[in-house]
């Protein structure tokens, strides 16, 4: 571990304030992220005041090294599939841990397979014959003091990985293994010596946590696209190719209209996510002080906004940095271009802390119920309550014509009334197809199973919705005149390269017609030229020192070439200057010249 | 019958038999698994030879890739070493030949692990570029591997744009020798495969120089390192680029030259000489030249794209058949995740689009044999056609597969990123195709250009060549379909790729023309349309790969199983293309809001119906489990037991690490007192 222990000011969040940088990614993943970002809160929200007392402090000086087993072979982003069981012993007053199966086997998580001495493990607890569900443990798997592992613990690393060659992700099965009844976390529910169980009062609190992880990835989302947008564009500017006009020195790429189409959205998309994760921890900060006095009304939507956000952003940054790599050429694809490494460490999120395509059906799931709410006459609140709208334009049936003429494209505002539109038109069009199914006698199940595309693009309209309206509010809070003007740039090209991408969404509502389509499209382009001067200030507001970027390409001072020479001597294949594979197997063949 | 031959696929593990969900999945096959790989193979002959060839090299411990993802780039660059050396002895041992029918089944049995593949570069350019006197000279020692050669054309500063590199190459009459010299940081060759570590000689292409006069880019035969000791030759600098996203086994390599002298002979000859006396002397076409960079790029399709996609395809249709996750219906077993409508609709598409590609393949070889033929009769007129066709189609399908193959791998779930499921690998081997041979963005311009010139020959009644004479016929219109199941009409659709196609090329070719006629000058009017050009670029191989697939389930007459779900998968692949780019469909109102309606519930139809063939679909493209190196996506199907024997392989579990005994112990015991 490179970085200091829990004193550093990276582990905001053992701090009593919880602000400062998050833990999930501080640029590169390391063994102890899971001791620090889950087996230590978990200790300090789960663990019941004697449990800390145990725990806590060991864990804090890194005697106790802890992670966290949740995922299993078989089973992920569905908890309540998870196989694992812990059985109560009343005689001995111990939980028996049992992987069952193969697949109940723990795989996956940080620090498990080598660093750990201790896991919080979740298993399905058994009691008095009955099951309650997940809960808990803190269980022991390496001997202390040899760190070899517990007799009844099978322990070990799953193997190379795309990316995160530095974690020692895990696996962990466990034969009746016993742990005694103190180390399941009781801070909620509870076993007594006796074997009866203890409900815990509420278990919606759980969404908190989730809330919360789950904006930090779309934090992460914008700074991962920020970085690779970094390198690429300034790469960009550095790297001179082929002719625009005959006899003249041949021009910086970035001075190519389809270099800039590749590169300038995308830098419009990271200036976007980030003003989008601002606002989701700003609400989850204001509205955890309701949580605590125990009002959770905000918490639903937030939730479902929440999930839909990761999987829209983290699907959108994976792409976007794969297109920053490629918009490099064939130096994008060497490791010193540094964008490699941003991708494989970015793209795990995709599918870590909740599957994005279920995700997008949670969202779907939560705008479907407040369609149903607006249909039977009630009025939903927050960032679905333009579908209120849509009762009031049944009755009046011109409304959909009426309102293709009057966006205004070069009009951030007039264009979140746009993308509003496209997704009450998806959601609504998503509404009525399930309930066709549910008409066509199939189960509630297959019914949402057979619209679940539909929803999905339903969910995506509303989080692309969202990011627009989010982006548009912040240009009025921005008091610097030069600032707030290249950034109405950024966002109208964030806007109108959306539409650009989903025309055929735009068009088959009637939202706007084809003559404004070609419109947005030469927009567009436009907006490229504009945007082309103040690309490389744009870049560099971002702020990322040439060590935390760890590219040769996007270098701030842009010695690429000289220095890409220097890294690739240090390569593993340079440490002699003849291989020894050479002896091995060319000379003998060679031999007879 | 795939029943009975799993024997024969197995990797040899301990496991038990076929897990009993992919075992169910092939029971309710709608066709012959065995017919269709036949028939995928172009016939009986071809599937048996290539089973040959794949067993025997399967069979051979030196091609083993058992361990290959536990191996550092060291170990790895070694074993494609030591295979590339072994294969030239496995075979003579077998009789196969470069000219036999065997050998197109060599790279797809070592799975494209082996090295030297740039020594085969150099030994086609001296063959192409080099007079009969030097191939006589070259051409044995290079085929017996006495050198081994590499190809040196990309430089650090330079790749797709050729007149713009920098190393130069002075002829010095006295000597009669060329002086090459790296000039500058930028003209540093950087890239070229087998030449970091290996290579004794490569081809350099350098900037010619007589008495002061550049006469542009030529190629020279260059040895780098020593016949006897493997040395660095005097004047060169060469060595190792470093990592790469993938390509661990090979070297691809940095070469500086200063003042290296090679004898005039070295030049390749064939189309250009310096004379003694400096004169210099063009003879003969080059346009041959041409031809060989476009059958290299549609050469990469079936080797680097294709097949890698199909792999990708197999991996994850199977595991999504073993995976079961969450309950479709309550109380009912935890539910195959294929069959989610979501995750059909992120891999169904995909194996779509893998048997579009395998047919719009042949089609390509066919347009190239004929054209071969013109050619050396000397009838260069089919070459434009070739050349775009070569470059957009390049383009279309490595970009369009890429997106794929990374599709399967994220709809693996976790599981998908480890490096064990053979995802990760496929996926950072085929974006590399993105790039080499031409980087997309440049090769569709070119198909743009052409489509341009062609759209611009036909309004002016002149002949074009017969693939693009629809360009003509542009013409308002609206798509006749009525009702959704109209919309499974190969015809219906094949027009509205048309339509929509030709519709691109008129509308970027009248903006172009609209910004000359109001004063902007040539070349910045087509960097100002350049978007649009790709795209129309893009369409019109997309329509071409529509119209293609659906010829070939017309012409597919013989079997009635096979030609039903080929259809299938011809009417899903165009659905979902439309589905995808409604908005250039919808634009001029050729398809109406309401046919969208229908073309997405035929579509989403289409799902349910593939998705009970999808196992033996993938099951034709007949991978053996070795060459899928996949814990995931094997023929039984034992997926997590697989799993877990193979990570126990894992380095990090057989050797110690220093981190505990350096870092964790000190830690750790200062508090065995406490607890």
């Amino acid at each position: 571990m490179a970085a200091p222990g829990p004193w550093s000011q990276d582990n905001w969040h053992l701090r009593p304030d919880r602000n400062g940088t998050c833990f999930i990614h501080r640029g590169r993943p390391e063994p102890l992220d899971l001791h620090l970002g889950m087996f230590l809160p978990t200790l300090l929200t789960q663990a019941t005041p004697e449990q800390q007392d145990r725990f806590f402090m060991p864990a804090w000086n890194l005697e106790i090294i802890g992670t966290y087993a949740q995922t299993e072979m078989g089973h992920g982003t569905h908890l309540r599939g998870l196989e694992t069981t812990a059985t109560y012993d009343p005689a001995t007053q111990e939980f028996i841990l049992n992987s069952p199966t193969v697949t109940s086997i723990k795989w996956w998580p940080g620090g498990l397979g080598k660093t750990s001495n201790h896991a919080i493990v979740l298993a399905q607890l058994y009691t008095q014959g009955q099951c309650k569900g997940l809960h808990a443990f803190i269980v022991p798997i390496r001997q202390l003091g040899t760190h070899e592992p517990l007799p009844g613990i099978t322990v070990g690393d799953i193997g190379p990985k795309f990316g995160y060659d530095e974690m020692d992700n895990g696996y962990l099965k466990m034969d009746n293994f016993r742990i005694p009844r103190e180390n399941m976390l009781m801070k909620y529910a509870q076993v007594e010596p006796d074997g009866t169980y203890v409900k815990p009062l509420s278990d919606k609190l759980t969404y908190g946590t989730m809330v919360f992880i789950r904006s930090l990835i779309v934090g992460d989302s914008a700074r991962s696209l920020s970085r690779a947008c970094t390198i690429a564009i300034r790469y960009s500017a550095v790297r001179h190719q082929s002719e625009l006009k005959p006899g003249e020195p041949e021009p910086q790429i970035l001075d190519y209209q389809t270099q800039q189409y590749k590169l300038f959205p995308l830098l419009a998309t990271a200036y976007a996510f980030h003003f989008v994760g601002a606002y989701i921890k700003n609400t989850y900060h204001r509205i955890s002080g309701d949580i605590n006095e125990g009002d959770l009304s905000e918490l639903p939507e937030l939730h479902a906004l929440t999930a839909g956000l990761k999987a829209f952003t983290s699907w959108t940054a994976n792409a976007g940095i794969e297109e920053c790599r490629m918009a490099c050429g064939g130096h994008g694809y060497s490791r010193c271009s540094g964008i490699p490494d941003i991708y494989v460490t970015f793209t795990p999120s995709c599918t870590y802390e909740g599957e994005n395509t279920v995700m997008m059906l949670q969202t779907a799931r939560f705008l479907v119920k407040s369609y149903t709410q607006v249909s039977s006459g009630q009025q939903v609140t927050g960032m679905v309550s333009y579908l209120n709208d849509l009762s009031r334009q049944r009755i009046q049936p011109q409304h959909v014509a009426a309102r293709a003429v009057t966006v205004r494209l070069n009009d951030p505002v007039s264009l979140v009334e746009a993308y509003k539109a496209r997704a009450a038109r998806l959601v609504e069009a998503a509404a009525k197809n399930l309930q066709a199914e549910l008409n066509h006698r199939k189960s509630k199940e297959d019914a949402w199973n057979r619209t679940s595309v539909d929803l999905v693009r339903a969910s995506e309209a509303h989080c692309h919705y969202v990011v627009v309206k989010l982006f548009t509010a912040k240009l009025s809070e921005i008091s610097n005149a030069a600032v707030r003007a290249v950034l109405t740039e950024l966002c109208l090209l964030y806007a109108l390269y959306g539409i650009s991408k989903n025309t055929g969404d735009f068009l088959q509502a009637g939202i706007l017609t084809d003559a404004q389509i070609t419109q947005v499209n030469q927009h567009v382009k436009e907006l490229l030229a504009t945007i082309r001067p103040n690309a490389v200030a744009l870049v560099d507001s971002f702020d990322f020192h040439d060590v935390h970027l760890g590219s040769v390409l996007g270098r701030y001072d842009g010695n690429v070439y000289e220095n890409m020479f220097e890294w690739a001597k240090k390569s593993p294949l340079n440490k002699t200057e003849v291989h020894e594979s050479f002896h091995k197997h060319l000379k003998p063949m060679q031999a007879k010249l | 019958m795939a029943l009975l031959e799993h024997s024969k696929y197995s990797q040899g593990s301990v496991l038990g038999g076929v897990n009993p969900d992919l075992a169910s999945e092939r029971q309710t096959a709608s066709f012959s698994v065995e017919k269709l790989t036949v028939w995928l193979d172009g016939g009986e002959e071809h599937t048996q030879k290539r089973r040959a060839v794949v067993e025997a090299i399967e069979r051979d411990p030196v091609f083993s890739r058992e361990n290959q993802y536990f191996q550092s780039q060291n170990e790895r660059y070694e074993a494609a070493v030591r295979k590339a050396v072994h294969l030239q002895k496995k075979m003579e041992e077998m009789g196969w030949t470069e000219s036999g029918p065997e050998f197109k089944y060599i790279y797809r049995a070592v799975s494209g692990d082996i090295a030297f593949l740039l020594h085969r570069i150099f030994i086609r350019s001296i063959s192409v570029l080099g007079s009969d006197k030097q191939i006589a000279k070259w051409i044995p020692l290079a085929t017996q591997l006495k050198l081994i050669g590499s190809y040196a054309q990309t430089e650090l500063g330079h790749g797709t744009y050729l007149q713009g590199l920098e190393t130069t190459a002075v002829f010095d009459i006295t000597t009669q020798e060329f002086i090459l010299n790296t000039p500058k940081i930028s003209a540093m060759k950087w890239w070229p495969g087998d030449m970091g570590r290996s290579a004794t000689h490569t081809v350099v292409f350098a900037q010619l120089y007589i008495s002061g006069k550049c006469y542009g880019v030529h190629p020279f035969i260059v040895q780098i390192r020593s016949l006897r000791d493997h040395s660095l030759c005097p004047g060169i600098t060469a060595g190792d680029i470093g990592p790469k996203m993938n390509f661990e086994h090979v070297d691809n390599g940095y070469l500086m030259l200063q003042n290296v002298r090679v004898p005039r002979e070295n030049m390749l000859n064939k189309f250009c000489e310096v004379q003694p006396d400096g004169t210099y002397v063009r003879q003969g076409s080059q346009k041959i030249n041409y031809f060989t960079m476009t059958t290299v790029r549609i050469s990469l399709i079936s080797d680097e794209v294709i097949i890698p996609l199909m792999k990708a395809c197999t991996i994850a249709i199977r595991y999504s058949v073993v995976r079961r996750q969450s309950k479709l219906k309550p109380g009912e077993q935890e539910a195959k995740i294929l069959d989610y409508q979501t995750q059909q609709e992120k891999l169904l598409p995909q194996l779509a689009a893998a048997y579009a590609f395998h047919f719009i393949n042949d089609y390509l070889q066919e347009l190239f044999n004929r054209g071969y033929r013109e050619i050396q009769q000397q009838n260069f007129n089919t070459l434009p056609e070739l050349h775009a066709f070569s470059s957009g189609f390049k383009a279309m399908v490595t970009q369009y597969s890429t997106s794929a193959v990374q599709i399967c791998l994220q709809a693996c779930g976790g599981h998908g990123y480890s490096s064990l499921s053979g995802l990760p690998s496929l996926y950072t081997k085929i974006i590399a195709s993105c790039i080499y041979e031409g980087e997309n963005t440049i090769l569709l311009l070119q198909t743009a250009r052409f489509l341009i010139k062609c759209f611009r020959a036909a309004s002016a009644g002149q002949p074009v060549p017969p693939s693009v004479t629809y360009l003509a016929a542009v013409k308002p219109g609206k798509c006749p379909a009525k009702n959704k199941l109209e919309f499974l009409s190969p015809n219906i659709y094949t027009e509205a790729y048309q339509h929509m196609a030709a519709r691109l090329v008129s509308s970027t070719a009248a903006k172009l023309q609209d910004l000359i006629q109001s004063g902007v000058k040539k070349h910045d009017a087509w960097n100002q349309c350049t978007v649009q050009l790709a795209q129309a670029a893009k369409a019109h191989c997309h329509y071409i790969t529509v119209k293609n697939f659906a010829e070939t389930v017309e012409k597919l007459k013989t079997e009635a199983g096979i030609q039903k779900i080929m259809k299938h998968l011809c009417d899903l692949f165009a659905l979902h293309g439309i589905f995808s780019n409604a908005g250039v469909f919808l634009h001029d109102g050729y398809v109406s809001g309401a046919q969208m309606d229908m073309i997405t519930a035929s579509y989403l139809d289409l799902l349910a119906v593939i998705r009970k063939d999808a196992v033996p679909l993938v099951d034709a493209f007949d991978f053996t489990d070795k060459s899928l190196n996949s814990a995931l996506g094997s023929y039984d199907g034992q997926v997590y037991q697989r799993l877990y024997e193979w990570a126990q392989k894992s380095p990090t579990n057989q050797q110690m690490s220093p981190a505990y005994e350096r870092y964790l112990k000190p830690l750790l015991h200062s508090t065995q007192s406490k607890l």
